[in-house]
């Protein structure tokens, strides 16, 4: 019996893991969420206005207002630009400067490798966020400060999965032709090994975003991320403890929003991990 | 040779990551904006205070030797003058060391004994529904900050219920284990599901081996095979990880130590960078990367008590 092709497509996408289907759905609302917030409310989300000061969730404010009259839905969708960014764009720069030192240190071994490997070691006997915290007092709190001390600290995450497989692959028939052939280091390192190594680093990476999102939002809970006024998630859960009793839903809707955005990483990096480990 | 006698070689081995890790912390340092000496002693020190304190800790003299001076004064538990506190930096952090210490240990204590519960019950009845319940707190809980547990319990057992003290820390230890009960708690349940991922994969992997499949078809019941052999088997890799677990708690209590306000370290790290009081930062790190040193060597020797393979 022959499938229409909308057949066929929906029994591709049923084939997929259902972990990476609802997780990447969570994931979409947000990233929407985030390019849309201007068209889902009208409230500035840094604007004080103190005659509606700790206003209930109601028809008014969806989500409530904050102690300064700020509307806490405006907030966490304008808030979803940050946490987001520090999601994606802080595996960025722990992926480039780990998969460059892995690909040097396995690729060429010998006195290089050793030295890259000792400063690994003493990196990895820091706890990850007392070492964050430290570059963050030298760098100063903010954005840059997190981006900056992420990369200085998770590069090596992404070394180790690196490492391990150019370890294997520089002695792969492949490699050993492309040498043959007279290619230089770098080509055979970019072009050669690094399309073969880069795999688990792939499938490591939304586990990352979500750690990415805890630490950042934890930064920004400690005071030592995004500054106020500007909106994010963990700041803004910072601003909440004080009102836990009277108004608890400054501090807990932006939880709530932190928590569905981590566990959406969560289930597509579960997901994308079950697709490339069984197979197709 | 003893099996034991790596626990005499093995603290030699650290040396060069102690020696790594001051090296970090001294770098930290020199990379501070303005000068930590004139922070230390304020805007109204005058040049001469300002060149004895230098002199003090070898801050005049070139960068190799100032990390020399750093390393003897270190030795001494000598780490500066706190500015925030007016005190030596060592004074300030030695009251401090008890109850980050305490947190962390109860900590472990709770997540060691939530792993064990839910990793028995999830691999005891694979694939039914309790395992994937189990499976899916694993995959989410790893994405809830500890802080909103913290915020949870709080407003849940303590506002509400008013079954625990929001904050503070006791003077007993029996005092303690009731005062810190949800710290304790909140840094457990965050590492919990990495720990309970993993025993729960060997335990399945145990469970499979030949030897179990012998005993099945000795006609043992599969609950003795578990207590029994499974089980013990199973541990090694678990233990293994405790090192990487320390070094999470340890990061853990430096957040939940703010939402409970707990005077320890973690607490006494963020003020100072908020404050700028960079000596204290730099004891601070210094002393928890050490904490994660020792913590690593106690599970080598763990290691070593338990598995008679293990020479190292």
């Amino acid at each position: 019996m022959a499938l229409s092709s909308r057949e066929r497509r929906l029994a591709s996408l049923r084939r997929l893991p259902p972990t990476l289907l609802i997780g990447g759905a969570l994931t979409a609302i947000w990233v929407a969420f985030a390019i849309f917030a201007p068209f889902l409310t009208d409230y500035d989300p840094i604007k004080v206005d103190v005659i509606q000061a700790l206003k209930p969730p109601g028809p008014d404010h969806w989500l409530g207002s904050d102690a300064i009259g700020r509307d806490i839905f405006a907030r966490i969708v304008y808030g979803a630009r940050y946490d987001l960014a520090m999601a994606f764009f802080g595996v960025v720069g722990p992926i480039i400067l780990g998969t460059a030192i892995g690909l040097a240190g396995g690729y060429f071994g010998g006195r290089i490798d050793s030295i890259l490997m000792r400063i690994l070691e003493v990196t990895v006997s820091f706890p990850y966020f007392v070492l964050v915290i430290a570059i963050v007092a030298v760098i100063g709190p903010g954005l840059k400060g997190y981006f900056i001390s992420l990369t200085l600290v998770n590069w090596v995450s992404y070394t180790r999965l690196v490492r391990s497989q150019v370890l294997v692959l520089r002695s792969a028939d492949f490699v050993l032709a492309a040498r043959g052939m007279g290619f230089g280091h770098l080509r055979i390192m970019l072009f050669h090994i690094l399309p073969n190594a880069i795999i688990p680093s792939v499938v490591f990476v939304m586990t990352d975003a979500v750690l990415a999102i805890v630490l950042g939002s934890s930064l920004g809970f400690l005071g030592l991320g995004v500054q106020p006024p500007t909106p994010e998630w963990g700041a803004m859960i910072a601003e909440g403890q004080t009102y836990l009793t009277s108004a608890w839903w400054i501090a807990i809707f932006p939880g709530i929003a932190v928590c569905s955005l981590a566990l959406g990483l969560s289930l597509v990096a579960d997901g994308l991990a079950r697709l490339l480990n069984t197979g197709p | 040779m003893n099996r034991f006698s790596f626990a005499l070689r093995r603290p030699i081995q650290l040396i060069p990551v102690l020696l790594g890790i001051s090296v970090i912390t001294f770098i930290l340092l020199q990379l501070t904006p303005g000068d930590p000496v004139r922070l230390m002693l304020g805007p109204k020190a005058s040049q001469e205070a300002i060149d004895f304190v230098r002199a003090r800790y070898g801050l005049d003299q070139p960068v190799l030797l100032q990390y020399f001076y750093y390393i003897l004064n270190a030795l001494r538990g000598d780490f500066g003058q706190s500015i925030a506190f007016r005190a030596p930096v060592g004074d300030v952090i030695v009251e401090r060391i008890a109850p980050t210490t305490f947190l962390i240990l109860y900590g472990l204590l709770i997540s060691i004994s939530l792993t064990l519960v839910l990793a028995v019950a999830a691999a005891r009845n694979r694939g039914s529904w309790l395992d994937h319940i189990i499976r899916f707190i694993c995959v989410a809980g790893v994405g809830v900050p500890s802080y909103f547990i913290g915020l949870l319990l709080i407003m849940g057992l303590c506002l509400r219920l008013k079954l625990f003290p929001v904050s503070g820390y006791g003077p007993t230890i029996v005092n303690n284990l009731w005062h810190l009960f949800l710290p304790a708690l909140t840094i457990g349940i965050a590492v919990t599901p990495i720990l309970t991922r993993n025993l729960r994969a060997t335990f399945v992997q145990q469970m499979d081996a030949d030897y179990a499949t012998a005993c099945r078809s000795k006609g043992l019941t599969e609950r003795y095979i578990f207590a029994r052999h499974v089980f013990w088997n199973s541990l090694l890799p678990t233990v293994n990880l405790l090192g990487v677990v320390v070094a999470f708690l340890i990061g853990g209590t430096v957040v939940i130590e703010n939402v409970f306000n707990i005077p320890g370290l973690g607490n006494l790290l963020i003020r100072a960078v908020l404050t700028r009081d960079y000596f204290v930062v730099q004891a601070v790190a210094f002393i928890l990367a050490v904490g994660v040193v020792i913590s690593n060597f106690v599970v080598d020797l763990l290691t070593a008590l338990l598995d008679p393979r293990v020479k190292l």
